[in-house]
């Protein structure tokens, strides 16, 4: 038996955790939390190094006894899940050493909520149990309440409950299928449910739906999508990365466990329910983008229009579209928490986010200017940017089964690049002429670090998105030859009961 | 049966018997000044009979069928002392601090205690009623124990008020069973049920049976007198009614509910299902606007009394475990909490609302880190321990078939979080008011610390809780 690695990623930060708690003062609490989340980095490389591509089953499989009954602790990745571990532990430095000057109250209690929240989200990724999966899944609402109620900007009770809310309801009617999941086949294990155990098609039409409320809002989709802006604008700078950068990415992970392949012919039958939904998502939100006077606020309506083409991309059951949905998941949490990241930057100088405080920044920050047009251009799915391997698979998925819903995803397309350039040309371009950007600083040596490696991946992966792909091949063809097969299985069934019908 | 056997078996609630009455001597020789002496008695003696339940014998009846001794009383039991015997240090430590130790208290407490363990071991209407007033006067008295103090006498009276009308009830309708069955022993009732079929004057017993029982554990439409109790008791004593009083009250409705009437769960089951359902719902609206942090403890309670009998209505095995589990993760909880609310003390003096929480995590961080754990595990959230209580409840309601009640159950659990997390609000995001004076004593420290580390910890220590629950649970109904 080799090291529990995913174990080890998942848990290294409450150590940290711990840690802090006995050495609370300021300057000791942020070494710990970079050290610990670095630690895990690594620890999450180890766990790439370690994977099997060619395997499309789940690895590094760790079982203990944990409830009884059926309920174990039952830990495990495959090439769905792999990536966003490494993701998770990828931006958590980052938001680590983004955190370093802005936050300057209770900084002990900050980053323990941070690695609270990291040991969270990396567990959910990692769980093969649907009620650790829950547990882990609900547990990191807690330390995100407070990051954005302690430490966010004016609005920030009415976003933390909004954003607790929200996720919470949708959440509970989950936690209800997941027991009648239970009482039906008489485990959680999710690699048991997913090999071997069929739900009646009538039973499958609820559970989707349940599950669909808790994705639904994680995701967000269009219309319960409305709690993301709140929270994003109120939110400090590291906590928009992780909402946008991982929270949101739990939505659409949940869809791929568990809706595709658990609930296939519900899935199918409510296909059309969530291609409206992410059209809808697609052009109103980037309409709704194109209004926005606050930067956070426009890069999160952006948010929600980019997780259209995820869940349009998923739902379309094709192999191009399921893993353009991984990848543009995974491209959307580098870009966008790169994008909050710079908003972070600037407002750190200047504590505001409105788009019109700005203007002309190019003139005394080159350097940073540069970093916003890759992550803006690469929002906007430009070729040679990560963004555009995502969009351009979801949509030839989504085209493969209905052209329709392409040509109008196209169309979000078009509007991402009027709302993120005409960010662009109004922040960055013009001349400098606001007194209070007179004397305004480029990156420091510190954001350059944070920057410039979210930068260089994102153009790697547009020009070489191979090590991606890869990992996830294997997986997504073997989601969805299940899916296919679980689609005969049940029209055999209902085949099978109308003859019998009918021979009556 | 021989009596030594039958005394045997009820040797714990012995010890507990001729312990207190040896207290309220040396007490009465000794005066006031011996009042630490025997609230420390009064633990040792909870201690010693603990020891006794645990070790003594197991499934055996005693008193020709008054009193049964299983699993399920034992862990009811267990409860009940933890409850006690954590109540009793905090009541110590709660009067030394307005100088007004008195002996009497521990003792009573005593008493009360020997009620519910004959209350949970009983399986006789008779003897069941017994405990029931046993515990009752003593708690009448208990709640009005600050006796200079205008709320607690009129909490006290209240209590008493209601309280005997209750048992009123309680027993009409035990009296009405009695007639329709021919008994008032559990077992000789189900035989008779089994064989009669349902008969409209055993369900009207039962209806005012659970009636009865219903204001016991305060459950909507029976639950009037529980924030005024809650507020005007001294907070020791409403630690002690939120937790070893409500252990008893309900692990004596599953057992008078479901060994005597297994045959008429079509008939119980949607009373206890809307009861359920009124107390979820009402005890999270409720306590939305309240501004007495003891006020909202009484909401909370009668919330959660909901969520604890949903399991009662699922009317298995599995229910049966899903209440013990809720109840033991209950009883720590709000342990912590009531610890927590009796060190909300500033200059000396005891406040209570919850605007004087404001800022707490600010001048008191432990304390305030403690409270919200508890509070959040109160809301059922996970990882925290709440959220396997309501877990396992849920679980029994959705194999029952109860999906609509569990439904609705969720949806007031999403409307109570809002007032738990209100007061996480308050204490961690709001401007500081004045700090407090500090958590004082050994007691209430340690019940602080441990109630944390159960919030916190449950979930890896969860399968020793889960199995002993689940063999208790299968004592009852085998």
């Amino acid at each position: 038996m080799s090291l529990p690695l995913l174990s080890l990623v998942t848990f290294v930060p409450l150590l940290g955790a711990l840690a802090i708690l006995v050495l609370p003062s300021a300057n000791a609490a942020r070494w710990i939390a970079l050290v610990t989340t670095v630690v895990v980095f690594a620890l999450s490389l180890l766990v790439w190094a370690q994977f099997d591509s060619h395997n499309s089953g789940f690895q590094l499989v760790e079982k203990l006894d944990w409830l009884g009954g059926g309920i174990s602790y039952h830990m495990g990745v495959d090439g769905i899940s792999m990536l966003f571990v490494v993701l998770t532990a990828g931006l958590m430095p980052l938001c680590i050493a983004a955190s370093w000057e802005s936050i300057q109250t209770r900084v002990a209690e900050y980053m323990i909520a941070f690695l609270v929240m990291e040991a969270m989200m990396i567990g959910v990724f990692c769980a093969l149990d649907l009620v650790l999966f829950y547990v882990l899944f609900e547990g990191g609402l807690i330390p995100m309440f407070l990051i954005i109620g302690i430490w966010g900007g004016k609005r920030r009770v009415y976003a933390s409950f909004k954003f607790f809310l929200y996720t919470f309801v949708g959440s509970v009617l989950m936690l209800l299928a997941i027991m009648s999941m239970y009482w039906y086949s008489g485990t959680t294990d999710i690699a048991v449910l997913l090999n071997g155990v069929h739900f009646p098609v009538a039973m499958q039409t609820w559970l989707w739906l349940a599950f669909f409320a808790s994705f639904a809002v994680k995701m967000p989709m269009w219309p319960v999508h409305t709690w993301l802006p709140d929270a994003h604008v109120e939110a400090p700078t590291a906590g928009s990365v992780i909402l946008a950068g991982i929270m949101l990415k739990m939505g659409g992970y949940g869809f791929l466990r568990f809706s595709l392949p658990m609930f296939p012919s519900a899935s199918e039958m409510f296909a059309p329910l969530v291609f409206t939904l992410s059209i809808v998502a697609i052009i109103y939100t980037s309409l709704v983008a194109l209004a926005q006077e606050d930067m956070k606020k426009l890069i999160a309506y952006s948010s929600v229009a980019h997780m259209g083409f995820v869940t349009m991309g998923i739902f379309s059951v094709t192999h191009q579209g399921v893993e353009g949905g991984i990848f543009q998941m995974l491209s959307h949490g580098v870009v966008s928490g790169a994008l909050f990241l710079c908003v972070g930057v600037v407002y750190d100088r200047l504590h505001t986010r409105e788009i019109a405080a700005y203007g002309g920044l190019v003139n005394r920050m080159p350097v940073y200017a540069a970093c916003f047009m890759v992550f803006t251009l690469a929002n906007v799915g430009l070729p040679g940017t990560s963004g555009f391997i995502g969009e351009f698979l979801t949509m030839l998925g989504a085209y493969l089964h209905n052209s329709w819903i392409a040509i109008f995803a196209a169309t979000g397309v078009i509007l991402s690049a009027a709302y993120a350039l005409f960010l662009y040309r109004r922040v960055i371009f013009g001349a400098l002429v606001k007194p209070s950007l007179q004397t305004i600083q480029d990156l420091s040596a510190r954001e350059i670090a944070i920057l410039a490696p979210l930068a260089v991946i994102t153009i790697l992966l547009g020009v070489y998105p191979k090590p991606v792909l890869d990992v996830t091949t294997p997986a997504v063809a073997k989601l969805i030859g299940d899916n296919k097969t679980a689609l005969l299985f049940d029209h055999a069934k209902r085949v099978a009961a109308v003859q019998k019908e009918t021979s009556k | 049966m021989t009596l030594q056997t039958d005394l045997l078996v009820l040797l714990p609630e012995l010890i507990l018997a001729i312990g207190a009455m040896a207290l309220l001597l040396a007490g009465a020789i000794g005066g006031e000044k011996t009042a630490p002496l025997v609230s420390w008695g009064a633990i040792a003696l909870l201690a010693v009979s603990g020891i006794a339940t645990v070790m003594g014998p197991d499934h055996v009846t005693a008193f020709h069928n008054a009193f049964v001794a299983d699993g399920f009383s034992c862990f009811a039991k267990v409860l009940i002392l933890v409850g006690a015997a954590l109540s009793v240090l905090l009541a110590d430590e709660f009067f030394a601090t307005i100088n007004l130790s008195r002996f009497e208290l521990p003792v009573l407490m005593l008493i009360a205690t020997l009620g519910m363990m004959l209350m949970v071991s009983s399986a006789n209407f008779l003897s069941l009623y017994m405990g029931l007033e046993l515990q009752s006067l003593a708690l009448y008295v208990l709640a009005a124990f600050n006796r200079d103090h205008l709320r607690s006498t009129e909490a006290g009276l209240k209590y008493f008020v209601l309280g005997a009308l209750s048992s009123g009830m309680l027993l009409y309708g035990i009296s009405l069973i009695y007639g329709f069955t021919g008994s008032t022993e559990f077992a000789t009732i189900a035989t008779v049920t089994h064989a009669t079929g349902p008969s409209l004057g055993v369900i009207f017993g039962i209806v005012f049976l659970i009636s009865g029982l219903a204001f016991k554990v305060s459950a909507v439409p029976f639950h009037m007198w529980t924030p005024d109790v809650y507020e005007g008791a001294p907070t020791p004593v409403t630690a002690y009614f939120a937790t070893a009083a409500k252990v008893a009250a309900l692990c004596l409705f599953l057992r008078a509910i479901l060994t005597p009437f297994p045959d008429l769960i079509h008939q119980w089951r949607q009373v206890i299902v809307v009861i359920s359902v009124l107390s979820m719902a009402y005890g999270s609206l409720a306590a939305l606007r309240q501004t007495n942090i003891k006020r909202l403890m009484a909401y909370s309670s009668i919330g959660h009394m909901g969520y604890a009998l949903l399991g009662l209505a699922a009317g298995n095995a599995i229910g049966a475990r899903g209440v013990l589990i809720y109840l033991a993760i209950y009883v720590f909880t709000n342990l912590g909490v009531f610890a927590c609310i009796q060190a909300m003390r500033r200059d000396g003096k005891a406040v209570e609302s919850i605007a004087d929480l404001a800022g707490l995590a600010r001048t008191d961080l432990r304390l305030a880190s403690v409270f919200a754990i508890l509070f959040l595990s109160l809301a059922g959230l996970p990882p925290l321990a709440g959220f396997f209580g309501k877990f396992y409840v849920f679980l029994a309601a959705m194999q029952a078939g109860l999906v609509w009640p569990a439904i609705l159950g969720v949806l007031a659990s999403a409307i109570g979080l809002v007032y738990y997390l209100r007061l996480v609000k308050i204490m961690f995001f709001d401007e500081a008011a004045p700090a407090f004076d500090g958590v004082k004593g050994f007691g209430s420290t340690a019940i602080i610390a441990i109630s944390g580390a159960v919030a916190l910890l449950f979930i890896v220590a969860a399968s020793p809780v889960l199995s002993a629950a689940d063999a208790a649970a299968k004592a009852l109904l085998p």
